[in-house]
């Protein structure tokens, strides 16, 4: 076990640092949250203004036009925009994490010619269509019909959180195109200004609109819009998240640990310092979110040597997502009567509390043990293919 | 950063997990239930042989090794369910601080204070005593050489682990202050002790995952059922997140250039840094051990409230260690940076 960066893993952290520190000052201000075309706006132009330096597509592979970053560089990437507070990967999600990924390891000439560099420069918007009413943790159960009518797939059906599909120019789509189960399922590109589309944007707790139904009625998508072969969408989908480095919490784990140090500061504020319970339940989530910073490591260095993060992923996640909930808890109970505002509060010596990013936080935690695959889900797959745990099925 | 263990980590846990089961397995250690001694001279000197104490000792008398291949080698040692006062003569000899801890010729105890009765383990055995709190407290280092007297004491008839005798003693000497190396043995000493209750709480979870797979009722191995499964994959958790947090810990004792630069990355001073690492791993530890063998407890049914499934030994080994070098609740308290 070795902490110590390589040189050429410190130099690409202070040119990133540098560049960072020269770039953000330079950054508009963020749009309102339900902002949408704002919002679409604000992201890719920043995703420009990384494409411009270098940085886009830092964890794509150098044929799909990405940086080829090591996993420890990616790492490093995603450490430093969070410390320097740089702007979240936004409505670029599903094209740079998800679709562009397929795209690179199935997509034809064609598609990747077309698809890939607007992702990168920040010119097109992906969101995903997975997802249906009655097909979640059971995903291989979706309903969504596509028919062959000549060069054309007619598609009907509904699909469920998707986000960003207001904003989006394509939809990455898995529709049943043969028989149920898994091997019936294929991998379509859809133009998101097809006739037949009906968005309806869901609200969540937050009072915000992250995700949006989808309804198809007839929709034609032409058949060279297919990813890999017909009846083959699944095993492309399962090698898209082969992708993943162990990387992929960076992000939240970092918030979460300056959301911790903010509410430290408050509870000192507030004069709750000497409360010895609140003591150990702060100090038990410093120890957990470090020890998830080194759990973060090592996961990241077994991709770096085998490609993929191995068992760390879903014990990483489980983990995390847990203690998210529980500083979100905490945070509730620490702000009292302040947190029953999402407007900004100030405290008793006139200073802002925070109170509403801590709010914030607290929504979004109740969803981590659910999105990306259920902490029951998880569990299942951590007893049964790392534990050899008897399948039930 | 390669934060996995190297080749030569995985063959030195290798290395001493073989050596464990062919000369010191379970049945050969609880034939000493009870009695005065809990590890004999010989099988003592297995350990000493094996370079258990002189792993950090620089070439050639010992093994030139770190903290964190220490780690590896004490997490195998909590797996297996050794004796002794392992941790003691393991900074003993590594900080040069009494002839022959590093041979196995002497044992050197820990105690790290504590309110209510001062209860001592190994009395028996022990040539010295390094009185050494946790990074919760702010008490000094010190070392008691000899060790107090076992007749001063008297031994419990009903010790909490078997397998360690513990006396009750009326006064506790002062002992001499080890000011210079004080830090390091607190240090190393609490990073070691939560490797060993890592290799608690790993075998627990082992133990549980071998018997939900055999164990039948309804027809099929327990282990079908979520319920089990679920327990199971906690266990998991539990386990890797401490073991992360412990190498993580172990990492910083052994290299100050990685201790400087995340110091100043987090603003904070090296030796708060270190110390939150070291807390952080320890209070992990002893969480993940004690719920690991309450857990495996539960899976293996009434089987496991006996005294011949071993899981009884992890729990009380857990919570015996769970003792030294701070609390999981005082530690907590302390992490929280609230505390006076």
């Amino acid at each position: 076990v070795d902490l110590r960066y390589t040189a050429a893993e410190q130099t690409f952290r202070d040119e990133l640092r540098a560049w960072l520190a020269a770039t953000l000052p330079g950054l508009p201000e963020a749009p309102a949250s339900d902002d949408w075309p704002g919002r679409r706006t604000y992201d890719l132009a920043w995703q420009r203004l990384l494409f411009d330096a270098g940085y886009a597509g830092v964890d794509w592979p150098a044929e799909g036009g990405g940086r080829g970053a090591s996993p420890i560089e990616q790492l490093i990437f995603k450490e430093e925009c969070e410390r320097a507070g740089a702007p979240y990967v936004g409505v670029s999600f599903v094209g740079l994490l998800h679709a562009g990924p397929t795209i690179i390891a199935e997509g034809s000439p064609e598609q990747k010619a077309r698809y890939l560099p607007p992702i990168l420069r920040g010119d097109e918007v992906w969101c995903q269509g997975f997802s249906e009413p009655d097909a979640g943790s059971d995903l291989a159960s979706l309903r969504t019909r596509a028919v062959r009518d000549g060069d054309d797939y007619v598609v009907n059906g509904s699909k469920i959180w998707t986000s960003h599909a207001e904003v989006a120019d394509h939809c990455e789509l898995l529709v049943r195109t043969g028989d149920d189960g898994n091997r019936g399922i294929s991998w379509l590109i859809m133009p998101m200004s097809s006739p037949g589309i009906e968005i309806r944007p869901l609200r969540t707790i937050a009072g915000s609109t992250e995700f949006a139904e989808l309804f198809l009625n007839e929709v034609r998508i032409p058949v060279a819009n297919r990813v890999g072969e017909e009846n083959d969408g699944w095993r492309v989908t399962m090698v898209t998240l082969s992708f993943e480095r162990g990387t992929a919490f960076v992000g939240e784990l970092l918030e979460c640990m300056r959301l911790l140090g903010s509410l430290t500061k408050v509870a000192r504020r507030l004069e709750l310092a000497g409360d010895l319970g609140l003591q150990r339940r702060l100090g038990h989530l410093v120890a957990a979110f470090d020890a998830l910073w080194a759990l973060t490591k090592r996961n990241v260095s077994e991709a770096a040597q085998t490609g993929v993060p191995g068992i760390g992923g879903s014990v990483f996640k489980l983990s995390f997502s847990e203690h998210s909930q529980a500083l979100g808890d905490l945070a509730m109970e620490v702000l009292d009567r302040a947190a029953l505002s999402a407007d900004p509060l100030d405290g008793p010596d006139g200073e802002a509390l925070g109170n509403e990013e801590q709010l914030h936080a607290w929504f979004k935690s109740i969803s981590s043990t659910i999105a990306a695959g259920t902490s029951q889900v998880q569990r299942n797959i951590v007893s049964e293919r790392i534990l050899g745990l008897p399948k039930a099925r | 950063m390669d934060f996995r263990l190297s080749d030569d980590q995985a063959a030195l846990a290798e290395g001493i997990r073989s050596v464990l089961a062919g000369r010191l397995p379970l049945e050969r250690l609880r034939a000493a239930e009870g009695a005065e001694a809990a590890i004999g001279g010989e099988d003592w000197g297995v350990l000493a042989e094996t370079g258990v104490f002189s792993l950090t000792r620089p070439e050639p008398e010992g093994a030139g090794l770190g903290v964190a291949d220490a780690a590896v080698v004490f997490e195998e040692l909590g797996r297996a369910l050794v004796p002794g006062p392992l941790v003691g003569t393991f900074l003993a000899a590594s900080a040069g601080l009494l002839e022959g801890a590093a041979e196995g010729r002497v044992q050197v105890g820990v105690h790290s204070g504590g309110g209510g009765p001062i209860l001592l383990e190994h009395l028996a055995s022990l040539d010295a005593l390094l009185l050494l709190p946790g990074f919760d407290k702010r008490s000094t280092p010190r070392l008691l050489v000899p060790a107090p007297d076992a007749s001063t004491g008297t031994r419990l008839a009903h010790p909490l682990d078997p397998l360690t005798p513990m006396w009750l003693v009326p006064t506790l000497a002062a002992g001499d202050p080890v000011a210079d190396v004080g830090i390091t043995l607190v240090r190393d000493g609490s990073i070691l002790t939560a490797a060993l209750q890592v290799g608690h709480a790993a075998e627990a979870l082992d133990l549980a995952v071998a018997y939900a797979k055999q164990r039948q009722q309804f027809g099929k191995p327990i282990g079908t059922f979520q319920a089990i499964k679920h327990m199971c994959a906690d266990m998991l958790v539990r386990a890797e997140v401490a073991r992360s947090a412990v190498h993580a810990a172990a990492c910083l004792a052994d290299d100050a250039e990685v201790v400087a630069s995340e110091a100043e990355a987090a603003g904070s001073t090296p030796d708060a840094l270190v110390a939150r690492a070291v807390m952080g791993a320890k209070m992990l530890a002893d969480e993940a051990a004690v719920a690991n063998a309450r857990t495996a407890i539960q899976v293996h049914g009434g089987m496991g409230f006996t005294w011949e499934v071993p899981l009884h030994l992890h729990l009380k080994r857990s919570r015996l260690l769970a003792t030294t070098f701070g609390s999981p609740s005082s530690l907590s308290a302390a992490l929280s940076g609230l505390a006076p």
